[in-house]
C-alpha cells in the first residue's frame, strides 16, 4: 500500500541519468579523438576568418611538414572561449581579419609574445607588435570605387573629399559600425583629431545616397546599378568580383582610386594571427607561423585572395600588380586599435547608420 | 497515511528533478546577468543620448509586426483548415507548416536576390517598362524594416497556426452550437466563443515567434534593421564591453519576461475551458466555388511565400553547385547536424517531460515559475547564449583539472567545452522552451482521473508516469522532439562559437558563403537542411491526418497525436484541466 519512494526517486533520476549518458558518450568520443590526434602533430587554431579563405594556406603547411591544423571558424566570441577556456585551452594560434581583435586579444592578456628573425624579417615593424603579440599576415587597402559612366578620373582623391557637399548623394558605404569602416574612422580620428573627424564623418553621412547596408561588393554593384556614384571598399573584392560572372559586371563599372596618394597614403588595416597565451604546441605553432609569413605562403594570399602580403620584398603578379604601386599610410596600426570604441560612438553620435 | 490524510499524492523527486532542470538551463542566463556586472565601462548615457532610442523603437515596431503578422497568418489558416472544407485543405493543411523548416537567414538572402535592383524581379520591369536606373521607378526596398517583418512573419507563424489549429480542433461543438442558439452569427460566435477559448495557445505560438524575434541577429542585421540586439552586438563587439553588452541582453530579458507574463495573466483569468471534449468536434462546414478557392488562396499564400518560391529558387542556385558539393565532406557536415539535433531534440524532450511532470504532480505557483525560469533561455540571442555557456562549463572543466592536478598530479583538460557536448547543451537549452511548452500542453489533455485511478491503485508516480502518461501523450512528445530537431538544424550562432575544432554542421557550412552573400555555393547545404527538416515536418503532417481521421479532438497536443489508449473517464466525469496547456516560457 505505501509506495516506495526509492523506486520512484530511482526513475525520475533514471530519465535524467540518460540524458547525461548520452551527453557523455558524446563528450568520452570527442575526448579520445582529440588525445589521439594529439599524439601525432598538430596545431589547433581559432579563426576569425572565413575556412575557404585560409584553408588552402593550411593544407599546403600540412604537406609541406606533415603537421596537422585543426581549426574553428567564428566571427564572434572566440575571444571569450579563449578567456575562459584559460590555460587549458587547446587552441594555440588565434587568426583574425582587422587590427581590433587582434589587439583585444593582446589587450585581455590572451596571447605571448614570439620572437622570431625569420618573422620580422618578412613582416614590417608598423604591422607587427613590437613585442611580438600580433603580427599582420596581409594588408587590405580600404579603396574608393567610383563609377566610370559618372565621375571624371581625379574627381575625387581622398578620404576627406568623401564629405564634400558636391557628393551630395552619391556616396555608397557599408554599415558604419562593421569593423573596416571603424578602423578607417579610427585612422582619421587619429590624424585630424576628434571634432575634424567628427565634422568629417557626419559630412559623408549627409552624402550618402542610402542607408548603410551589404557587404563592400555590394556598393560596387549600387554604382552599377546607378543607386550613387563612389564607393568605399576593401581592394581585394576587386578581384573578387572580376572573377565571378555575375558580378563581372559590377566590377567593370568602376575605377578604382587609391585614396591620398598626395599625402599620407592609403590605409590599410590587416589580417593577422597571435599565439595564445598557453598554447600547448608552441613548436608547432610557431613553424605555422613563419610558413605564413614566409615567401610561398604570402604569394598564395596573393593569388587566391587578392589581398597583399605583408612582406613588401613580395612581387605581385597578375590583377594585384595592374592596380600598380601606391603609397600606404604608414600609421602604427595599434594607434587605429585604440580609437576603435570611440570611432564606433562617433558612428553613433553621427547617426551615421540611421 | 499521512500522504493520505493530506490528500496530496506524492511527488518523489519530480519536483527536485523539476528545479535541478532549471538550474541547469538557468546557468548560462545567470552567466550572462553575472557578466553584465562587470562592464568595461558605463555605456548607457552614451546610449541613451545616440542610439538606445532608435534600438528601441526599431525592436518595438519589429515586435508588433512580426505579432500581427503571424497572429493573423497562422489564425487564419487554422480557422479555414479546421471550421471549413475547401479544394486542396487536407493537402495544405500539414504544407502549412513547411515554412518551419526554412532557415531565417537563408530565407533573407534569398528574397534579398530576387527582389534587388538586378534581381529578376526588378529587371523583368525594367526590361518591360523601358527603365534603366534605379532612381526611374520606385520599388519597395527589401531590406528594410517592412522585409524583415514580412520575413520573419512568413517563417514564423507557423508556431501560431500549429498550436491555433490544434485548439480549434479540440474544441467540442455544444459551446458554439449554444451561442449559436442563443442568436449569435458564425462571425460573432468565432469571436466571442471560439477564439477566446483558443486564447491560450495562440498566446503561446505567438510568444514563440515573438522571443525569436527578439534574439534573430542574422535577418536584423542583413536587412540593417537597428534592435536591440544590433546594438548588444556593437557594444560588445565594436566597444569590447562584453558587459555592457551582457546589459542590454538583460534589457531584452525584461522584454521576454513581460510578453510571457502578458499571455500567463491573460490565461489565468480563464480556467476549466478544456473540457467535455467527447461530444466531439463539428464537421467541417463546406465552401464551394469562389469561396472555397478563396480559402485555398488564403491558405496557399503563406506556403508559397515562406516555402514555394524560396525553396525554388535554392533548388535553382543548387543544381549547378549540387554535384560539386556532394563530397565526403560535405556528408560529414549532415552526419554532425543530424548527430547534434538528434541528440539535443531527445534531451530537450527528457528534460521537458521532467519539468512538465514535476508541475503536474505540484501544482504550485512555484513550480509554474520553475518551468517558465527554465524556458528563459530561448529569449537570449545564440551568441550570448554561447559565451553564457561557455562560462560555466570552461569553470567546471578547469576546477575538475585543477582537482586532480592538485590531487594526483594529472590534469584532465577541458571535458565538456569545446566538445560537442557544448553545442548539444547549448542547443537544449535554447529549444527547451519548445518542448516544454508542447509536453505541457500534451499532458493537460491527460485526464487527471487516470493518475488519480493510477495512484489508487498503487503505482507510484515514476510508474504513472511511465505506464499510462508516456502511452498516452507520445504523439506530443514527437511533436516537441521534432520541432526542436528542426530548430536545432537551423541553429547557428551558438554552434559557430561552441563546436569542437573541425566541426562543420550544414547551418555553419552555408554561413560560411552566405555571409559572404555567395548564394549560390551555400545553396546545396542549405537545401539539405530544409530537406532534413522536411521529414520531421512531413511526420507530423502525418500525425495530423492520423488525428484527423480518427476525428478524435481529444488527441492532439500542440499537434497531433498518435492513435493510442485513449483516458478513460467515466460519463459526466468533469475532465478539470485547470491547469493551462502549453507554457513556452517564464
Amino acid at each position: 500500500m505505501k509506495p516506495k519512494p526509492t523506486l520512484r526517486a530511482i526513475f525520475s533520476a533514471a530519465v535524467l541519468t540518460a540524458t547525461v549518458a548520452t551527453a557523455t558518450t558524446v563528450t568520452v568520443t570527442t575526448v579520445t579523438v582529440t588525445t589521439a590526434a594529439a599524439a601525432e602533430r598538430e596545431v589547433n587554431v581559432y579563426s576569425y576568418r572565413q575556412p575557404f579563405l585560409i584553408e588552402p594556406m593550411f593544407d599546403a603547411f600540412t604537406a609541406a611538414t606533415g603537421i596537422q591544423v585543426n581549426a574553428v571558424y567564428a566571427k564572434t566570441g572566440m575571444l571569450e572561449r579563449l578567456q575562459n577556456e584559460g590555460r587549458n585551452s587547446p587552441a594555440d594560434l588565434v587568426f583574425t581579419v582587422d587590427i581590433g581583435r587582434l589587439s583585444d586579444l593582446q589587450n585581455a592578456g590572451l596571447t605571448q609574445p614570439v620572437v622570431s628573425a625569420a618573422i620580422n624579417r618578412s613582416v614590417p615593424a608598423n604591422m607587427r607588435d613590437p613585442a611580438g603579440h600580433w603580427f599582420g599576415l596581409t594588408a587590405r587597402a580600404r579603396i574608393l570605387v567610383t563609377s566610370k559612366a559618372r565621375v571624371r578620373r581625379g574627381e575625387i582623391t581622398s578620404y576627406e573629399d568623401l564629405a564634400d557637399p558636391k557628393w551630395r548623394g552619391r556616396v555608397c558605404t557599408r554599415s558604419g559600425k562593421h569593423p573596416y569602416n571603424i578602423a578607417l574612422i579610427a585612422s582619421l580620428m587619429h590624424r585630424h583629431g576628434d571634432a575634424q573627424a567628427q565634422a568629417w564623418l557626419a559630412g559623408v553621412k549627409a552624402n550618402l545616397a542610402r542607408k548603410p547596408q551589404g557587404n563592400d561588393r555590394a556598393q560596387a554593384r549600387a554604382i552599377a546599378e546607378g543607386v550613387c556614384d563612389v564607393g568605399v571598399i576593401n581592394h581585394y573584392y576587386l578581384h573578387k568580383m572580376a572573377a565571378d560572372d555575375k558580378q563581372k559586371a559590377w566590377f567593370e563599372a568602376v575605377d578604382v582610386v587609391f585614396p591620398n596618394q598626395a599625402g599620407r597614403g592609403t590605409h590599410m588595416n590587416i589580417s593577422g594571427m597571435a599565439m595564445t597565451r598557453h598554447a600547448p604546441h608552441r613548436d608547432a605553432a610557431l613553424a605555422l607561423m613563419e610558413f605564413l609569413a614566409g615567401d610561398r605562403a604570402q604569394r598564395m594570399y596573393a593569388e587566391v585572395n587578392g589581398e597583399y602580403p605583408v612582406n613588401p620584398r613580395i612581387r605581385v603578379g597578375g590583377y594585384l600588380q595592374s592596380l600598380g604601386d601606391f603609397k600606404r599610410d604608414g600609421l602604427d596600426l595599434s594607434a587605429v586599435a585604440a580609437n576603435r570604441g570611440a570611432a564606433s560612438k562617433m558612428a553613433d553620435r553621427v547617426g551615421y547608420n540611421d | 497515511m499521512r500522504r493520505l490524510m493530506t490528500g496530496r499524492p506524492g511527488a518523489g523527486a519530480w519536483p527536485l528533478g523539476a528545479v535541478a532542470v532549471a538550474a541547469l538551463c538557468l546557468l548560462p542566463v545567470a552567466a550572462v546577468l553575472w557578466l553584465a556586472l562587470f562592464p568595461a565601462e558605463n555605456i548607457w548615457p552614451h546610449l541613451i543620448a545616440t542610439t538606445l532610442p532608435g534600438y528601441v523603437g526599431n525592436t518595438l515596431i519589429l515586435l508588433a509586426g512580426v505579432g500581427v503578422s503571424t497572429l493573423l497568418t497562422g489564425v487564419t489558416a487554422a480557422r479555414l483548415v479546421t471550421a471549413f472544407d475547401f479544394p486542396l485543405r487536407k493537402l495544405l493543411e500539414w504544407l502549412l507548416l513547411l515554412p518551419l523548416a526554412m532557415p531565417g537567414y537563408v530565407i533573407a538572402y534569398l528574397y534579398t536576390d530576387l527582389l534587388e535592383f538586378a534581381g529578376p524581379v526588378q529587371h523583368a520591369l525594367r526590361a518591360v517598362f523601358g527603365w534603366r536606373l534605379a532612381g526611374d521607378y520606385w520599388f519597395p526596398e527589401v531590406r528594410s524594416m517592412g522585409g524583415a517583418i514580412m520575413l520573419l512573419g512568413v517563417v514564423l507563424y507557423p508556431y501560431v497556426y500549429l498550436l491555433a489549429r490544434a485548439s480549434f480542433l479540440e474544441q467540442s461543438s455544444y459551446l458554439p452550437d449554444v451561442s449559436r442558439l442563443l442568436g449569435r452569427g458564425p462571425v460573432a460566435t468565432f469571436f466571442y466563443v471560439e477564439l477566446p477559448i483558443a486564447r491560450p495557445a495562440i498566446a503561446v505560438g505567438v510568444a514563440l515567434a515573438l522571443m525569436e524575434t527578439l534574439n534573430d541577429f542574422g535577418t536584423v542585421d542583413f536587412f540593417s534593421v537597428q534592435t536591440l540586439t544590433a546594438g548588444l552586438y556593437d557594444v560588445w563587439l565594436n566597444m569590447g564591453n562584453l558587459g555592457g553588452g551582457a546589459q542590454i541582453g538583460a534589457v531584452m530579458l525584461t522584454f521576454a519576461a513581460l510578453l510571457i507574463s502578458l499571455e500567463y495573466i491573460g490565461r489565468r483569468r480563464r480556467r476549466f475551458y478544456q473540457s467535455a471534449t467527447r461530444f466531439g468536434g463539428r464537421p467541417r462546414q463546406r465552401l464551394r466555388g469562389r469561396n472555397g478557392w478563396a480559402a485555398t488562396a488564403v491558405c496557399a499564400a503563406p506556403v508559397l511565400f515562406g516555402f514555394g518560391i524560396p525553396a525554388l529558387l535554392l533548388v535553382s542556385h543548387a543544381l549547378d553547385h549540387l554535384p560539386a558539393a556532394w563530397t565526403p565532406r560535405f556528408r560529414g557536415y549532415a552526419l554532425n547536424s543530424l548527430w547534434v539535433s538528434g541528440t539535443a531534440s531527445v534531451s530537450a524532450v527528457a528534460l521537458a517531460v521532467v519539468v512538465a511532470y514535476a508541475r503536474r504532480l505540484r501544482r504550485t505557483t512555484v513550480m509554474a515559475a520553475i518551468a517558465r525560469a527554465a524556458s528563459l533561455g530561448y529569449a537570449v540571442p545564440g551568441a550570448v547564449l554561447a559565451v553564457g555557456v561557455i562560462v560555466p562549463l570552461a569553470a567546471f572543466d578547469n576546477a575538475v583539472d585543477a582537482f586532480l592536478r592538485a590531487r594526483f598530479g594529472v590534469g584532465s583538460g577541458l571535458i565538456l567545452s569545446g566538445t560537442s557536448f557544448a553545442v548539444i547543451a547549448a542547443c537544449t537549452i535554447r529549444f527547451l522552451a519548445v518542448s516544454i511548452g508542447a509536453v505541457e500542453s500534451s499532458f493537460s489533455k491527460v485526464s487527471d482521473s487516470l493518475d488519480m485511478a493510477a495512484r489508487t491503485l498503487g503505482h507510484g508516480a515514476g510508474r504513472t508516469l511511465r505506464r499510462f502518461h508516456l502511452p498516452l501523450i507520445r504523439g506530443g512528445l514527437l511533436t516537441a522532439a521534432l520541432i526542436v530537431f528542426v530548430d536545432c538544424m537551423k541553429e547557428l550562432p551558438a554552434t559557430l562559437i561552441l563546436r569542437p575544432f573541425n566541426f562543420e554542421t550544414l547551418a555553419t557550412h552555408v554561413y560560411h558563403f552566405a555571409s559572404d552573400e555567395l548564394i549560390e555555393r551555400s545553396a546545396p547545404g542549405a537545401l539539405f537542411i530544409v530537406a532534413a527538416g522536411l521529414i520531421p515536418v512531413i511526420i507530423l503532417s502525418r500525425t495530423i491526418d492520423t488525428a484527423a481521421r480518427l476525428d478524435s479532438p481529444a488527441a492532439p497536443g500542440p499537434g497531433p497525436v498518435a492513435p493510442g489508449p485513449r483516458p478513460v473517464a467515466p460519463p459526466g466525469t468533469v475532465t478539470s484541466t485547470a491547469a493551462p496547456p502549453a507554457a513556452p516560457a517564464p
